[in-house]
């Protein structure tokens, strides 16, 4: 293909959204809210996400073993335990160290009384391994494995706080699929409306270049561009307004609720960016393409 | 060359607008065709175009036979020919430049060649002064004589003409048929349908006459047959 015929392509692509502005306008608003919601729930849904996944890690399965296992079997145990793929990571916690632990959280300040246990650990058989998981919701089949391993008396879990963080992540990706998706339609529709619309203006001009000899794609080429270039501006504006609000928003969050920083850290804007911005512009185009190319063999019999 | 054989063409109602139409024009040749509206002129020239696919018989130009073309080569078969229609038919939104110019940039000329060839046949239909011009400014005869100038431009070996003087005054459509001619003694095969009884009658060119998707005469020198 010729450059001077590149050139032409987009020049009509860029002359057919001119002459009809008013949808054209249209349909790269819709896009545009489009694309900003989806940035937004995107960005909501990746720093839930994040808050989700550091709050998951800390709900763990505790191992305790039979009475009178050695150090070498509870290594063994140890070892298989941690092969499985959804184990993230192990901590081995010795009867001392449980009693200890215990103590100070119960006996606190009140130290001394403790001193009447000192040479007879209560907790004797309570070694233990805590258990943390990758994926939540795997934590029901672990305990399964775990209950049938030799050696293993006791497993104890916190179910209530699995399932609430697994369905709970489940509900958020549900309705936001859910919105992108009926968004994602009215853009196409919009998109495919503005250049039915183009077709309909050039049928007298597209009859002429049929007659003379223009190939299909030639004929077709300006009004695939008419639609990704909707697609593209549509999903570039919202970007740019997203960056300014994403860091607003977080510099406000962070500076009224500084009680939620600590145990929440939000995702840093390139870091969200630089997923959010490919992933906008590829949809745009994407839309504007599929809306424009379906639309073409729809309406331009050539 | 343009080959007809027993050609017919039936839309879904009414009588058959060709019915076992054969002809043969060779090239170079300059000929007429007339006949009262509803003759079939119209149809033989959209088949020739390959706007129109026919329902019998077999159509061969330039040695390839319409029949069996792809889709993928109509545009390149449409390049040879030239088309010019009674409407003119031309870009409204472009001046007379762009308008010739748009013939070669939809068959992808470089750019350069555009540059030369269309003052080229801006003079040749004597209108290098209103390249500028757009449609609307000018006469009918000036608008026909730019859509001639568009059919030219890519060199095409067969010119066709629907009705090209039918809205022209007499003295346009003179100066129309004799640019026709001499597009002709250039080389290039020319049809013309029309309606144009005293510039048929006075041109002494081949006439081939229809009547209700028949051919009724076909006369070397001819003359108009009907009536209107």
């Amino acid at each position: 293909m010729r450059i001077s015929t590149i050139t032409y392509t987009l020049r009509q692509g860029l002359k057919n959204i001119r002459r009809n502005k008013m949808f054209s306008l249209a349909s790269i608003a819709t896009m545009a809210a489009c694309i900003f919601i989806f940035g937004l729930f995107f960005s909501v849904i990746l720093n839930f996400h994040g808050i989700v996944k550091s709050a998951e890690a800390g709900v763990g399965v505790t191992v305790f073993f039979d009475e009178g296992l050695s150090e070498e079997q509870i290594k063994e145990i140890g070892s298989t335990i941690e092969k499985r793929a959804e184990v993230s990571r192990l901590v081995y916690v010795s009867a001392e160290e449980a009693w200890q632990n215990f103590k100070e959280e119960y006996f606190k300040d009140a130290g001394d009384l403790a001193e009447g246990f000192a040479e007879d650990n209560p907790l004797a058989n309570s070694a233990n391994y805590e258990v943390y998981l990758n994926d939540v919701s795997m934590q029901q089949s672990l305990v399964t494995y775990l209950q049938s391993i030799e050696g293993i008396r006791q497993v104890n879990k916190s179910e209530v706080a699995a399932n609430t963080l697994s369905g709970f992540n489940m509900l958020i990706g549900y309705i936001s699929a859910a919105i992108i998706a009926i968004l994602l339609a009215v853009s196409v529709f919009l998109i495919s409306n503005t250049v039915t619309i183009g077709i309909a203006v050039r049928k007298e001009e597209i009859k002429i270049m049929k007659l003379i000899g223009a190939t299909d794609f030639f004929v077709k080429a300006p009004f695939i561009v008419e639609g990704v270039l909707i697609g593209l501006v549509g999903s570039a504006l919202p970007l740019v307004a997203l960056y300014y609000l994403y860091n607003n928003v977080i510099g406000f969050i962070v500076d009224r609720f500084d009680m939620l920083t600590g145990f929440v850290t939000f995702i840093p804007v390139n870091q969200i960016f630089a997923i959010l911005i490919p992933l906008s512009l590829a949809l745009g185009v994407g839309i504007g393409f599929i809306g424009s190319f379906s639309t073409i063999r729809k309406h331009l019999k050539v | 060359m343009i080959v007809l054989e027993n050609v017919s063409k039936s839309y879904s109602t009414g009588a058959p607008a060709l019915n076992g139409v054969s002809l043969h024009i060779n090239e170079g040749e300059f000929v007429f065709i007339v006949g009262n509206s509803g003759s079939g002129k119209s149809t033989l020239i959209k088949l020739l175009l390959k706007e129109l696919e026919p329902t019998e018989g077999q159509i061969l130009v330039n040695n390839k036979l319409l029949n069996k073309m792809k889709r993928k080569q109509i545009p390149k078969y449409r390049r040879q020919i030239g088309v010019v229609f009674q409407d003119f038919r031309l870009l409204k939104d472009r001046n007379v430049y762009e308008n010739i110019a748009f013939a070669q940039r939809v068959i992808e000329k470089p750019s350069k060649t555009i540059r030369r060839q269309v003052p080229m046949m801006l003079s040749m239909v004597g209108l290098a002064e209103k390249y500028k011009s757009f449609p609307r400014e000018l006469s009918g005869g000036e608008q026909q004589r730019v859509a001639l100038a568009r059919a030219l431009v890519n060199n095409p070996s067969i010119l066709l003409a629907d009705e090209p003087t039918g809205n022209l005054d007499p003295k346009n459509s003179w100066e129309i048929m004799k640019l026709l001619e001499e597009v002709n003694e250039k080389g290039t095969t020319v049809l013309v349908v029309t309606h144009n009884r005293e510039i048929v009658n006075a041109m002494k060119k081949r006439v081939i006459t229809m009547n209700r998707g028949v051919i009724v005469s076909d006369e070397e020198e001819g003359g108009y047959l009907y009536e209107d």
